[in-house]
């Protein structure tokens, strides 16, 4: 499955999302809230676009000598005493963390959020060979017990799901008799979670950076289930996206206080854990075995092409916040589990053109994604790029976009059917029109006015040319 | 598999050399003085006393009591806390700083109460200490260095510094002594890299801002998903 969601096809999911009343309202509020905090928190350091500058400048340089720092973090995790495994697929990856599991003879697997074991589908493998893998991030958690629903937001995964929704899912899967309210439902995941904690035989965590000059680990989160989940198994499985590395923790101050910031609007997330290596001698919690997995995955592939910058990504998800197109499609529209404008930049190079072709062209290239990024990804420009790159050397561009291209330019070059069609316009769109807009029009226009209203065509007065001619007339 | 192995790791490496366009690189990689050094101008002019005012109005943003006391009263206070978070069993980390901050004798008098129980973490009996731990109403552990910008207390984990006395029991107090406190995260980094390039640092390393919370339903905040539930600094001016 991978980064995949769901089998339909790109405009049938848009119009899912869209018709979706209460996703919508939840992802409009949300990114406002989001967004305000935001802005707050950014706000107080006063010089935000040098700590941008200052991540960015970090980012390119580990990104330009990756297998340097890789090796260097493969080092110490060793002396450290932990293993390194580096898997180019994600069938490699997961044959190996299913090697280690069966080792142990580990059947209860537990695991914090990460978006990398989503990406190599860990859950399905260890599940294929009898495994009960438990996703402990209250959001994930909900989503595995709805059916798998997938996620449809890179931090808030259940964000399109509303509390009677949750309150339905924890009655049906698990027994649930009280009420809707968060605090009930959060306190009813703590007591079941709890639970499964501490029968987990295996810890599975992704990893937010590794940091090569000292082989640690570093863990964001809010909810504290990375720290469970690396304080009580014996045996702990980190994966890593090959770029998520920095050179010291000088460094990882700077990313883990961008991410916070850009993320979820705090200085620093209730939990910042950094890790390294298993338990050493006397202590008594964490793990006594340490496996690091660093996933490849077609990361490689991006490596020394244009797309190179989109590697600097730290999945704070803030260029989705802003995004007016997710506000409007909402995340599963995407069809990935990675939404978004960084979404539509990494899906069809993580995945492929022909299966997310249409994403780079589900913007509207505002640039707000490339303004809040920060570590200053030029998202905007890589999705025009993605576009060239479609048209010019793949011959893909969407078929209602060549349609589209191929009618205008033969109505553009022939002055009659040009005349007759913008004469004949007003007319046509008459009954699709309310209001001087257009909101559900017929043939071409559909497409456009599924996600947006179209102004009402003007009749004949205002239309340029007649406007032209008239005005050589000496009328206004 | 033996334990301190690498898999895969030159075909790996290759592989992305390749794709950056160059030979592999192993050595002569220094990291760049970089051109931007913002992190160092958060607080920068502030003294200790002005950094402990900016924590605690942090504290109100974290969800956190914040408490204030001078050493002399350190005993009452802590007492008052446990009172406020309703007592029953604590587990402590095995740090000498509580004998030096005159904590020993409230804690004694603690267990020696009803049907209170008081667990010192013992590397001695192993498990037993995280079930204990599980169990427990209070976790108390004082905090290593401590940032002002973000409210947190950092935690570095040793021998009788388990990592589940901050985790697992209902509530948590961090005892903060004046003189921990830095202006961010970048001076408690500073001391990791420090200590990275002389050795070995702890295999744990936390960083604490507030109760463990949520905002996974509907973006609502829920304090206490998975960690305590509720969280008190106690700020002793030591200096």
């Amino acid at each position: 499955m991978g980064i995949k969601i769901g089998e339909e096809k790109f405009f049938e999911r848009v119009e899912k999302g869209i018709n979706n009343d209460f996703m919508r309202k939840a992802v409009a509020g949300a990114q406002e809230r989001m967004q305000g905090r935001r802005l707050d928190s950014i706000s107080t350091l006063g010089n935000w676009e040098e700590w941008r500058n200052l991540a960015e400048e970090i980012r390119q340089h580990t990104l330009e000598n990756l297998d340097f720092y890789l090796e260097q973090l493969t080092e110490n995790v060793i002396k450290n005493g932990g293993n390194v495994f580096f898997a180019e697929t994600a069938e490699d990856a997961n044959d190996y963390i299913k090697s280690v599991v069966s080792k142990k003879n580990a059947k209860k697997i537990i695991k914090s959020k990460s978006m990398v074991t989503e990406e190599i589908s860990m859950n399905q493998a260890l599940e294929s060979i009898g495994c009960e893998v438990i996703e402990t991030d209250l959001g994930e958690w909900i989503l595995q017990l709805d059916d798998h629903d997938p996620p449809s937001h890179i931090v808030v995964p259940a964000l399109h799901k509303n509390k009677e929704q949750i309150r339905e899912t924890f009655s049906e899967k698990r027994g649930y008799n009280k009420s809707s309210d968060p605090k009930e439902l959060a306190l009813f995941a703590r007591e079941t979670l709890r639970k499964d904690f501490l029968e987990g035989e295996v810890g599975i965590t992704g990893c937010n950076f590794a940091v090569a000059e000292s082989g640690s680990i570093s863990l964001v989160t809010n909810e504290g289930n990375a720290r469970l989940a690396t304080t009580i198994p014996k045996t702990q499985i980190t994966v890593m996206g090959m770029e998520r590395i920095v050179p010291t923790w000088e460094e990882l101050d700077i990313l883990i206080s961008m991410l916070a910031r850009s993320a979820v609007g705090q200085k620093l997330t209730s939990y910042v854990t950094g890790l390294t290596g298993p338990k050493q001698k006397g202590d008594v919690d964490g793990p006594e075995e340490f496996h690091l997995v660093i996933v490849d995955n077609g990361r490689s592939k991006i490596l020394g092409t244009q797309f190179q910058s989109a590697l600097q990504c730290i999945r704070c998800a803030a260029c989705i916040n802003v995004c007016p197109v997710y506000r409007h499609v909402g995340g599963h529209s995407y069809g990935s589990i990675y939404p978004g404008p960084i979404g539509a930049v990494l899906n069809p190079l993580l995945g492929d053109y022909d299966e997310y072709k249409e994403l780079p062209y589900a913007s509207s290239l505002c640039a707000a994604c490339t303004d809040v990024c920060p570590v200053k990804i030029p998202l905007h420009n890589l999705l025009i790029e993605h576009r060239r790159v479609m048209v010019e050397n793949e011959g893909k561009a969407p078929f209602a976009e060549k349609l589209a291209m191929k009618g205008y330019a033969f109505a553009a070059s022939t002055p009659t059917v040009y005349n007759m069609g913008t004469k004949t316009a007003p007319s046509v769109m008459g009954p699709y029109t309310k209001n001087g807009f257009i909101s559900d029009g017929p043939g071409p226009v559909k497409l456009w006015t599924d996600i947006r209203d179209l102004p009402e065509l003007s009749k004949g007065k205002d239309k340029f040319r007649t406007w032209f001619e008239n005005r050589d007339k000496g009328g206004n | 598999m033996t334990i301190g192995t690498a898999y895969n790791k030159d075909t790996f490496l290759d592989n992305i050399a390749k794709s950056l366009g160059r030979e592999r690189k192993t050595i002569g990689v220094e990291r760049p003085k970089w051109k931007h050094r913002p992190q160092y101008e958060v607080f920068k002019d502030l003294g200790q006393d002005e950094l402990l005012d900016e924590l605690e109005d942090q504290c109100g943003r974290i969800h956190t009591v914040c408490k204030r006391t001078q050493l002399t009263n350190l005993p009452h206070i802590v007492k008052e806390v446990i009172e406020e978070l309703g007592g029953k069993s604590i587990v402590s980390w095995k740090d000498p700083r509580f004998e030096e901050y005159q904590l020993v004798e409230v804690f004694n008098e603690f267990a020696n109460m009803d049907d209170n129980k008081f667990h010192v973490w013992d590397p001695e009996i192993g498990e037993e200490n995280i079930k204990i731990a599980e169990r427990a109403n209070i976790g108390i552990t004082f905090s290593d260095i401590t940032l002002a910008e973000s409210g947190t207390v950092v935690l570095f984990s040793e021998k009788g510094k388990g990592r589940s006395v901050s985790l697992l029991p209902a509530t948590y107090i961090a005892i903060i002594p004046k003189s921990t406190i830095v202006p961010r995260m970048t001076q408690a980094a500073t001391k990791i890299h420090q200590m990275s390039q002389a050795g070995r640092i702890p295999s744990c390393i936390n960083f604490i801002s507030g109760p463990s919370n949520s905002a996974d339903i509907e973006l609502n905040l829920v304090v206490g998903v998975h960690g305590p539930i509720k969280a008190t600094y106690i700020i002793v001016e030591d200096i």
